[in-house]
């Protein structure tokens, strides 16, 4: 029987490493969970709150985060007892943020990431499905339709960006018995389209630029995420639109609206549709179903 | 004022010392690889430690000055001439309106590093001169410099003399066998004690895949502790839950790879430990086919190299001054 709350996962003790001179490493835990990001997302949120000197990048991460600083200012020895500090402090129950809720339309099995998937059948675990009947079947739905319907079912949380700009994991907000999982392919493709929606492990990630990948390809999204000539209206402050902590509601959409929303982002038109809600771990874990619903509603 | 580019070498970017604040989107710092020979370069021409100048990889441009210039040439010797007669490199040269500079291949070291006074006045982007290939952000045009390219230059605030050196103790040659200090650490619970001891026990040679990206390695294979995988994990043993990668952590597949200024900023391949930041720099000097020993370092050893080459800079700037 599927469960209808989020479950709940004790942390271990987190680990404090060095990364070189000038950089701490924290794993949270080794596993993905959404009290592990959360946590996660909390801790960095304060720590850039704090805004202490010597601190020059935070960068929360899917079920850890890194810190990188100056030395030279704050030293390592200090700045990881404030860490520690905060991961006490801090009780994700009650922790609440901002958060944009992004409606994020995809064309599913569109044509482009379906050549590319038959191009590169031979670095894949079943040369004889494509990477949407396979992922199906090893998630145990019945064909690529119910499958889109599942992905495309729940709003799917960005937990972590990074690889290069722009580049988002989500992860779907849903319990763990309901979560996809993918692996990637077996070799590395060598090309894969901007704009290609990916998925590998316990997460999907819209590829920003075109380039090698490895992930499972299950769509085309007709929106950007990286602008980097920041033409388009909401990258005025950021080459990247996404933010961690943003949550991301995959809707499938047919070739008429893919085209129509090209032809505004080639115009230079085009504006991300989204609503902003305070984003609360507790209600979430207590009725993920529920409170997914009314995340959703907030989109304009 | 230009700088205007007649061979543009082998892979040549606009540098200065990185650009921060935005590794949490996974926009890597950039900058020149070799932050040691760049500071160095600017501090004799009269510069701020930072300012742009440009990174030749193995062989570097022949360019020609519209206007009087004061130059210096730091880390890989690439021969320098001007007009023909041969220059002194790690030291400050002044170039006449016209002339023309011309480098050919580097014996020892992979980059130079070419200082201008005034610096090389590209745009900023968020932040930072400093060119990152991969997405075509920042320097001139986003990428490595062509034929034909005109580069504008700032105005120096004062004319360095010619001439000007440092002590022989602190000019770099890149000879001998290359030690690059590591903590371990980070992930490197994933790797068996046989193989972790090996890792530091062995000759690592560099591959063709080296880069500002990062650096492969290749050696003995690497060994990972058998286990069920961590959900969210993926299915591979060197696969962990993606995390963030520090500039110069080692992340293991089947070959070490030493990330560099424009690193990749995170991912799901685990991490085993970080070149400290002195070492950084030779990592960057480091050529296709040597090789090189990672020697295991305490936090405290890291803090003191650290410090040694910032008391090394600040004596060197002093002396300039």
């Amino acid at each position: 029987m599927e469960t209808d709350r989020i479950e709940r996962y004790a942390l271990p003790s987190p680990s404090y490493e060095h990364g070189g001179d000038d950089h701490v490493f924290v794993e949270l835990d080794q596993a993905m969970s959404f009290d592990a990001n959360f946590k996660a997302m909390a801790i960095t949120q304060e720590l850039r709150g704090q805004d202490l000197d010597g601190i020059v990048e935070v960068c929360p991460a899917n079920a850890s985060y890194m810190v990188r600083f100056d030395p030279d200012v704050i030293a390592p020895s200090e700045l990881i007892e404030r860490l520690k500090t905060l991961d006490e402090t801090i009780d994700i129950e009650e922790y609440k943020w901002e958060a944009r809720v992004i409606d994020f339309p995809v064309l599913y099995d569109d044509p482009w990431t379906h050549e590319t998937v038959m191009q590169f059948r031979d670095r894949h675990q079943d040369p004889e499905s494509t990477d949407l009947e396979y992922s199906a079947r090893i998630n145990g739905f019945e064909d690529a339709d119910a499958f889109i319907e599942a992905h495309a079912g729940a709003p799917h949380m960005v937990t972590m960006i990074g690889f290069v700009p722009g580049l988002a994991w989500c992860h779907q907000m849903v319990p763990r018995d309901q979560q996809i999982e993918v692996p990637k392919y077996l070799r590395p493709r060598t090309d894969t389209p901007g704009r290609a929606i990916g998925y590998g492990g316990a997460f999907t990630t819209p590829y920003p630029v075109q380039g090698a990948g490895g992930y499972q390809l299950f769509g085309r999204t007709p929106v950007e995420v990286l602008d980097i000539d920041q033409e388009l209206p909401d990258f005025q402050d950021s080459i990247v639109f996404p933010k961690p902590g943003d949550i991301f509601d995959f809707r499938r959409i047919d070739r008429d609206e893919y085209d129509r929303i090209r032809e505004e982002v080639e115009a230079g038109t085009f504006t991300h549709t989204y609503g902003h809600v305070e984003f609360e771990p507790e209600e979430f874990f207590d009725d993920p179903a529920g409170y997914n619903e009314r995340l959703v509603e907030v989109i304009g | 004022m230009t700088l205007t580019i007649l061979e543009p070498g082998l892979s040549t970017t606009v540098q200065d010392d990185g650009r921060f604040g935005h590794y949490h989107i996974g926009m890597p710092p950039s900058g020149a690889m070799d932050l040691y020979s760049h500071a160095v370069g600017n501090l004799l021409v009269g510069n701020d430690e930072g300012a742009a100048g440009l990174e030749m990889t193995y062989n570097g441009v022949d360019a020609r000055f519209d206007e009087d210039a004061t130059i210096a040439l730091t880390g890989a010797d690439m021969s320098p001439e001007l007009d023909g007669e041969p220059i002194p490199t790690w030291e400050s040269v002044d170039v006449e309106e016209g002339q023309v500079l011309s480098t050919s291949f580097s014996a020892n070291g992979a980059r130079s590093y070419l200082a201008i006074g005034g610096g090389i006045d590209v745009e900023p982007r968020m932040g930072s001169r400093s060119t990152y290939e991969l997405i075509g952000l920042g320097g001139h045009e986003g990428r490595s410099l062509e034929e034909g390219d005109e580069l504008p230059l700032g105005e120096s605030g004062w004319n360095a003399p010619e001439g000007r050196s440092i002590p022989d103790e602190d000019v770099l040659t890149y000879e001998g066998e290359k030690r690059l200090k590591v903590i371990m650490g980070l992930c490197d619970y994933r790797l068996t004690e046989e193989s972790k001891a090996e890792f530091l026990d062995s000759e690592w040679k560099v591959t063709p895949e080296a880069d500002r990206i990062g650096y492969r390695f290749d050696g003995p294979d690497i060994e990972f502790v058998e286990r069920e995988q961590p959900f969210g994990a993926g299915a591979d043993l060197s696969n962990v839950v993606d995390v963030g990668y520090p500039i110069g952590s080692i992340q293991v597949s089947e070959q070490p790879i030493v990330l560099a200024s424009d690193a990749v900023t995170g991912g799901g391949y685990a991490t085993v430990g970080t070149v400290i930041s002195p070492d950084r720099a030779l990592l960057a000097q480091c050529r296709t086919h040597e090789s090189v020993r990672f020697e295991s370092v305490t936090i405290d050893e890291a803090l003191d190299a650290r410090r040694e080459r910032r008391e090394t800079l600040d004596r060197l700037r002093n002396s300039l001054e």
